[in-house]
């Protein structure tokens, strides 16, 4: 478990990153953040990348702030930097929420939020909740750069649009609204473990209904999808643990797991319900 | 005499908390451990080393055809690159010698010869200036393998081993009464099929071999080495050639054994051959998949076993037949685990009639052998499981049936007409029926029935269960002490114990403590080297507080009364009316004067000392200390749990271990001992599982997929130590205290999931997975 040998990259500014990353990408040269995915990988040698671009010495990288309606996330924000206290409003009580999901207390102060989403391992809490809410990512390469919504992003199992002379230069989520209501579920066999099934839910309150409703699955399927049949059966309706029931069980038909282990969708059904009931106060 | 086994004469241990035994002292070993001082293999290094990386096998199963090292052997810093050619003269790896005959041919070779057995078989070595460098090489090495199917299930007709061999080396019978006339006889039979998963311990510190050969000295030193130094030495002296006095092991600290790291594996002869003919100290140190691939796997068996009942649910016969999965080679236990399981069986209960056929198959996955309370972890959840079973049957409540069966203590010492490990199965003593009261007593049993009427009918889903069982212990025939004072009064005791984490130096410093009058603290430990002692058996099967804190009581015995000897004279009164505080000789009734130290006595007794004219110099005993029986600790778990409906998950909410050892010598490392068994017993009850595919590829081969439990799957455990039934069989009455937390851990767990499910007999497999609970839920839905 020692990697093959690399060249070891440390730019200083985005140019310089994005130079190197251009002069590298075609001998497999990879962006190194965290290194909370990557380092294990060239440690059993599934990934021999001959060049490592570190861009944790970009100053700039460090960006996370709240500015025209959404937050901007810069490459080098570590899991355990996003929530309170340096993200507030209801978003910040979000994703406070979701990091704690993610793997343990080492990893959150390593792993990148912008990291994760570049993997895109379908277990990602943070490609799940981009999913879910709709995140605009920017993509930036020496040619050039591009804004890519979360749908079209995510491509399947660890595939993105990203391409090799690519770097993920910012994730942009929208804030919710004040009074926005989030519910958070996850199942893994230990606390830390990947997701088996996990799902997010947002909505607003008004009168007794539900609106603006937005349901997100992962883990279930090769990448984390927003149900929009779903959030149909929500709109406009009071929230209820029978109405709940309904909407995770309609939502089933309609996925592909990523394994044929019938748990897997009982689980999706569950994680569905809880992050609804969740974000609804109901018990679960 | 310095050899001795316990008679009934022999000074005995006090019962109750003595001076230093019986109490919850820190440990010895803790000051270099807490400062990062520590000395684990990786932490050994010598000038010039190599480093050794091992090729290993893609294939579950297939023909080597060719191994070419070629592009390996080119590139620089790599000093030699080695495949079974170059170690064809090495014999394969031993096992330790039972009556089970014909294992021989189902041993490892060091490196595979013609044929590959399990994903992970060592292929070749190759030896390079750096570990990176090592690893380089080994990538470059090309192997062509000619597939053959792999054997998965070691309940399938045995297969093709090699030409005229096939993939059942042996079966172990056992057994006695008229089995076939009490199912003739029966009130009731009842049959069950019941799995337990394939896992292991999976040490913190993977293994490690720095091998060393001292030229000027003509030495080979092997360091990292655990568990069985010297059957390690002998038998390493003896496959590469040389007088075991001429070979040596060295223990550092150890992170973790659990009966795998210790054992003589293929890695610890290549490091010691090549050291020894490359003239590099060879250094080499297991990765984590590696740990996963080639350390010993443990517990796959099928059970098919059926009890025959008399009306009120007496036990009148049992009769079992199972398959324990191998893997690929028979290692260094042999059948031991086999063994162990058809003579374990039974465990606390009266049973006329016993027949048990343990059908021991190879397969294509890593080999397997012993793991903290081997064979019965197994057999403890296959009989409970059919304790369980039976009281359903007759509508019977399971405590109550077991209370019928129980060997009663009048009946004690209570012979079976078994043998386990060559030794016969006597139960020497124990109050079962009372461990069970204050067990039920302690978990709070009744109260918990009410509570857990009340959760139900508010919707939850939750449970509770409970397993008897009987550990074995103490395991001979031998280990020896010696307990030296030197001219300063510092006490040095040597033994050929090891030390795999679980506190032997405190203990052992306990024991000579209490018996010598010195503070325990200040005692030097030596163990786990052969260089200072010439024999010695290790730390496995719960043996080293009975058998070398046993020798520990004679030595120190023996030094104290050398002490009092020397010391009477010369203080001008008979030593019986003196005893020693502190290190000090003085009078029993308290006076402080006269007074002599220990230190001065040994110098009384020193090499140029005139008194000594004659005699051998010394204050200083060596004893032996013998036993032909194991001894029976014995216990009881309790498990609540609370299954999540959505998910499947099991929870263990609440845990109770009782487990009467005899006597505990320090309390705290003996529920240390049965809280880390329990975490393990609790890893194969629902989380660890080496799990293949259908070709043979191991899927558990990181910590993302093998579960280990972590602190978060840790319940509220409480452990109840009892000394109700001290051992006769030495001087101490202490039993085992090793393996009692891991062995019911998967019997008490299942009862509970079945209690909480509502359906007696749902569980027959472990580990128990959530996906399986689901399914037993949806089939209880209306």
């Amino acid at each position: 478990m020692k990697p093959a040998a690399f060249r070891y990259h440390a730019p200083r500014t985005e140019e310089e990153a994005l130079a190197i990353l251009a002069a590298v990408a075609p001998e497999d040269g990879r962006i190194l953040a965290g290194g909370q995915s990557l380092m294990p990988t060239m440690a059993f040698r599934m990934a021999r990348p001959a060049h490592l671009v570190d861009i944790n010495g970009v100053a700039a990288f460090g960006l996370l702030a709240a500015e025209g309606g959404v937050l901007r996330i810069g490459p080098c924000v570590r899991h355990a930097m996003l929530g309170a206290p340096l993200v507030g409003g209801p978003l910040g009580a979000l994703l406070g929420t979701v990091r704690r999901h993610i793997a343990h207390l080492p990893i959150r102060t390593r792993g990148t939020f912008c990291g994760s989403l570049a993997h895109a391992d379908p277990a990602s809490e943070w490609c799940l909740v981009s999913a879910t809410l709709g995140a605009e990512m920017v993509l930036r390469s020496v040619g050039g750069t591009r804004r890519v919504a979360a749908a079209e992003f995510f491509q399947g199992i660890m595939t993105t649009a990203l391409a090799a002379d690519e770097m993920l230069v910012e994730a942009r989520l929208p804030l919710l609204a004040e009074g926005t209501r989030s519910g958070f579920y996850e199942f893994s066999r230990r606390p830390g473990d990947f997701a088996q099934a996990m799902a997010i839910a947002t909505f607003t309150l008004d009168g007794g209904v539900m609106s603006a409703p937005r349901l997100g699955l992962g883990g279930v399927e090769d990448r984390p999808c927003r149900l929009p049949a779903a959030e149909a059966m929500l709109d406009g309706q009071p929230p209820s643990a029978a109405l709940f029931a309904a909407v995770a069980a309609a939502a089933l038909p309609g996925l592909v797991p990523m394994t044929d282990d019938p748990h897997r969708l009982r689980l999706a059904e569950t994680a569905i319900i809880r992050a609804l009931s969740r974000a609804a106060g109901l018990p679960e | 005499m310095d050899g001795t086994t316990h008679g009934p004469d022999d000074a005995r241990m006090a019962a109750g908390p003595g001076e230093a035994v019986g109490r919850a002292v820190t440990r010895l070993e803790d000051p270099p451990l807490v400062r990062g001082r520590g000395l684990f293999a990786a932490d050994v290094n010598f000038p010039r080393q190599i480093h050794m990386r091992v090729v290993r096998a893609e294939l579950a199963h297939g023909l080597l055809r060719s191994v070419d090292a070629t592009a390996a052997r080119a590139l620089p810093g790599v000093v030699a690159v080695w495949t079974s050619a170059d170690v064809a003269e090495i014999p394969s790896i031993p096992f330790r010698a039972t009556k089970v005959q014909g294992l021989e041919p189902y041993c490892q070779p060091v490196l595979a010869r013609d044929r590959v057995r399990y994903v992970g078989e060592p292929i070749a070595a190759v030896f390079a200036e750096d570990a990176y460098l090592a690893e380089d090489a080994a990538d470059l090495v090309a192997v062509d393998i000619e597939p053959l199917p792999a054997v998965l299930d070691a309940a399938a007709p045995p297969a093709e081993f090699a030409p005229g061999l096939h993939t059942e080396p042996t079966i172990v019978r056992k057994g006695f009464g008229d089995v076939d006339a009490a199912f003739a006889m029966a009130h009731a039979v009842i049959e069950l099929d019941l799995s337990v998963g394939r896992h292991s311990g999976v040490p913190l510190e993977t293994r490690g071999a720095i091998a060393r050969y001292d030229a000027a000295r003509d030495l080979l030193e092997l360091h990292g080495a655990a568990k069985k130094q010297h059957w390690n030495r002998d038998e390493i002296a003896r496959l590469l050639g040389r007088p075991p006095s001429s070979v040596h092991l060295f223990e550092g600290h150890v992170g973790g054994g659990f009966g795998v790291r210790g054992e003589l594996y293929p890695e610890d002869l290549l490091a010691c051959a090549a050291a020894l003919r490359l003239d590099r100290p060879v250094k080499w140190i297991e990765d984590r998949r590696e740990n996963f691939l080639a350390t010993n796997h443990s517990r796959q068996q099928r059970h098919r076993i059926r009890a025959a009942v008399d009306a009120e649910g007496r036990l009148l016969a049992i009769d079992d037949v199972f398959f324990h999965d191998q893997g690929a080679y028979v290692r260094t236990h042999g059948a031991r685990v086999v063994d162990l399981a058809a003579g374990m069986l039974p465990g606390p209960y009266r049973l006329p009639a016993y027949r048990v056929a343990g059908h021991f198959r190879l397969t294509n996955k890593t080999p397997a052998a012993t793991y903290r309370a081997p064979g019965r972890y197994e057999t403890t959840f296959v009989r409970e499981r059919l304790m369980d079973a039976i009281a359903t049957r007759l509508a019977i409540d399971p405590i109550e049936l077991r209370r019928r069966n129980l060997v009663a203590t009048a009946e004690m010492p209570y012979p079976r007409p078994l043998d386990v490990l060559g030794s016969d199965v006597v139960l020497d003593s124990g109050d079962y029926a009372k461990l069970l009261d204050q067990a039920l007593d302690r978990f709070g049993w009744k109260a918990l029935r009410e509570s857990i009427a009340a959760r139900r009918a508010s919707g939850e889903c939750v449970g509770a269960g409970l397993a008897f069982f009987v550990e074995k212990s103490g395991l001979g025939p031998s280990d020896g002490v010696r307990i030296t004072v030197d001219h300063t009064g510092t006490v040095e005791l040597v033994s050929g114990a090891a030390s795999v984490g679980q506190g032997v130096d405190t203990v052992l410093a306990q024991i000579c403590a209490e018996a010598l009058g010195v503070g325990y603290s200040g005692i030097r430990v030596v163990r786990g080297r052969t260089d200072r002692i010439e024999f010695g058996n290790g730390a496995h099967a719960s043996r080293v507080t009975v058998m070398s804190g046993s020798a520990t009581w004679q030595a120190a015995q023996a030094v104290r009364a050398m002490a009092l000897e020397t010391a009477a004279p010369l203080l001008q009164l008979s030593p019986e009316v003196l005893t020693i505080r502190d290190g000090i000789v003085q009078r029993k009734d308290g006076a402080t004067e006269p007074s002599m130290t220990l230190a001065e006595i040994a110098r009384q007794m020193g090499p140029n000392s005139p008194a000594m004219r004659g005699r051998t110099p010394g204050l200083t005993a060596e004893k032996w200390f013998w036993s032909d029986h194991m001894t029976y600790p014995y216990g009881v778990h309790c498990a609540l749990v609370c299954i999540d409906r959505g998910t499947g998950a099991v929870k263990v909410e609440r845990y109770l271990v009782a487990n009467d050892i005899g006597r505990a010598i320090n309390p705290m490392l003996v529920e240390g001992q049965i809280a880390g068994g329990f975490a393990q017993g609790l890893g194969g009850a629902l989380y660890e599982e080496f799990r293949y595919d259908e070709t043979g590829q191991p899927l558990s081969t990181t910590f993302a997929d093998y579960l280990i439990p972590t602190a978060t799957e840790m319940p509220a455990l409480d452990v109840l130590i009892a000394e109700d039934a001290p051992s006769p069989l030495n001087p101490l009455g202490i039993k085992g205290a090793g393996e009692g937390g891991t062995n019911a851990v998967g019997a008490a767990i299942a009862a509970a999931v079945d209690d909480a499910l509502g359906q007696p007999g749902a569980v027959t497999t472990l580990p128990i997975l959530p996906g399986t609970v689901m399914r037993l839920l949806d089939r209880a839905a209306p």
